[in-house]
């Protein structure tokens, strides 16, 4: 049970990454990745969230019955996405227009339900807080991947600022639409676990 | 009148497919579908919870939270609809809950064929996903009770499409790193690049 709390931060990232290996929080990551601006919004959002309430859930986990503890966990994430929902309208409107229900969305990634479940109801605050965080960075990771891949070869731009100038506006690159498209998220993923599972080989699976 | 339900449904169902065009409900979507038969089961639950629940968070939202909402009660000037999430989400576990209990009393065959399935619900993005959507396109009662259906069939269909394919995957090579979650994706990228026949379409 006494894990080094490096090795808590730093598994999600590679090792055990909440959505190539625990195939958690997906419906996210495809749907908003097409710029990065709102990837890096959204990689906040989520990194705070699951790391406050992995710390909310643990520092009350020796209190909560278990027959209800989904409902109890549920309101603790809730009332943080509410949170979060509130700051962006305040603060940067157009993004949360943009990310539109995704941020809502937030309660019911799973990554954030599965980590409270599957680590904070057993582990000591501060490391419940950190394996939040790690988590957080690890599926930030893959939508920053994927957000860069996108907005780069898809319409020739990161963050809005032109690195490939696009043929129809007198540069030379030709955009691939499909990068702009929704599925192709789907490709890049699959391709990206394509890879990780390449490089570690014990991430395999049968079938 | 019953055109315009027939519309919201098609939309509903292949337009705005929850898994292949929003991708809500991927979790479990990509999870859970290993065999045909499971993904029938995880689909009639799906559709089950999600015709009943778009239907009460909305009656929640008309009468409770929107703007002004308490207005019968006598009450004006609040507006609740900040507490949306909390209360849909509240909502959506009670129900479950609910659902699992009656089914746990008077259909027995159905609650062991549904039963495991219905805790994983709440937690499925595409129930929340459609309460949300419900809210900002502001449906009336009876669209959302439609729309709730609807997008329920749409998932279903899904799913157990993803299954079928996935059952003959079996029996192909496959690259070893790619196996498993891997060739799972490329297949929903190519099943959504399909279902993008659809859209755009007006009903």
């Amino acid at each position: 049970m006494a894990e080094k709390p490096s090795k808590v931060l730093i598994d999600p990232f590679f090792n055990s990454n909440p959505v190539a290996l625990q195939v958690l929080g997906i419906c996210s990551a495809l749907a908003i990745t097409s710029k990065l601006e709102t990837v890096f919004v959204m990689a906040v959002a989520v990194t705070a969230v699951n790391g406050l309430s992995n710390a909310s859930v643990s520092l009350i986990r020796n209190h909560i019955p278990n027959s209800i503890r989904i409902i109890v966990q549920m309101t603790i994430i809730a009332s943080l996405v509410i949170v979060v929902d509130q700051v962006l309208k305040a603060y940067s409107y157009e993004i949360s227009k943009q990310l539109s229900i995704f941020v809502g969305l937030i309660i019911t990634n799973c990554i954030i339900m599965g980590r409270a479940e599957a680590f904070a109801m057993k582990e000591p605050v501060g490391l419940s807080f950190l394996d939040g965080i790690g988590n957080g960075l690890g599926y930030s990771l893959i939508l920053v991947v994927v957000g860069i891949i996108r907005e780069l070869f898809g319409s020739g731009r990161l963050l809005g600022n032109v690195i490939l100038p696009l043929s129809t506006e007198g540069g030379w690159y030709v955009s691939n639409g499909l990068l702009l498209l929704p599925p192709s998220a789907f490709f890049i993923i699959g391709l990206y676990i394509w890879v990780l599972r390449t490089w570690k080989r014990d991430q395999m699976e049968e079938n | 009148m019953i055109e315009s339900f027939l519309s919201l449904f098609l939309t509903a169902v292949f337009v705005e497919n929850m898994a292949l065009a929003f991708f809500l409900g991927m979790c479990t979507f990509l999870a859970v579908s290993k065999t045909v038969e499971m993904a029938l089961g995880l689909g009639l639950a799906v559709i089950t919870v999600l015709t009943l629940t778009v239907p009460v968070n909305n009656l929640i939202y008309k009468y409770i939270l929107q703007e002004d909402a308490l207005a019968w009660a006598g009450i004006t000037g609040i507006d609740l609809s900040f507490l949306g999430l909390i209360c849909y989400i509240g909502v959506i576990a009670a129900m479950v809950q609910i659902l699992e209990m009656t089914l746990d009393k008077f259909f027995p065959a159905l609650y062991n064929a549904l039963g495991i399935f219905l805790p994983l619900i709440t937690v499925n993005c595409a129930i929340l996903g459609s309460v949300l959507l419900m809210v900002e396109r502001d449906y009336n009662f009876a669209e959302s009770v439609v729309f709730g259906f609807g997008s329920g069939f749409g998932w279903a269909i899904a799913i157990v499409g993803l299954a079928g394919i996935r059952e003959k995957l079996k029996y192909s090579d496959i690259p070893p790193g790619l196996r498993g979650l891997g060739i799972t994706f490329i297949t929903v990228g190519l099943m959504s690049l399909a279902f993008m026949a659809f859209s755009g379409i007006q009903l």
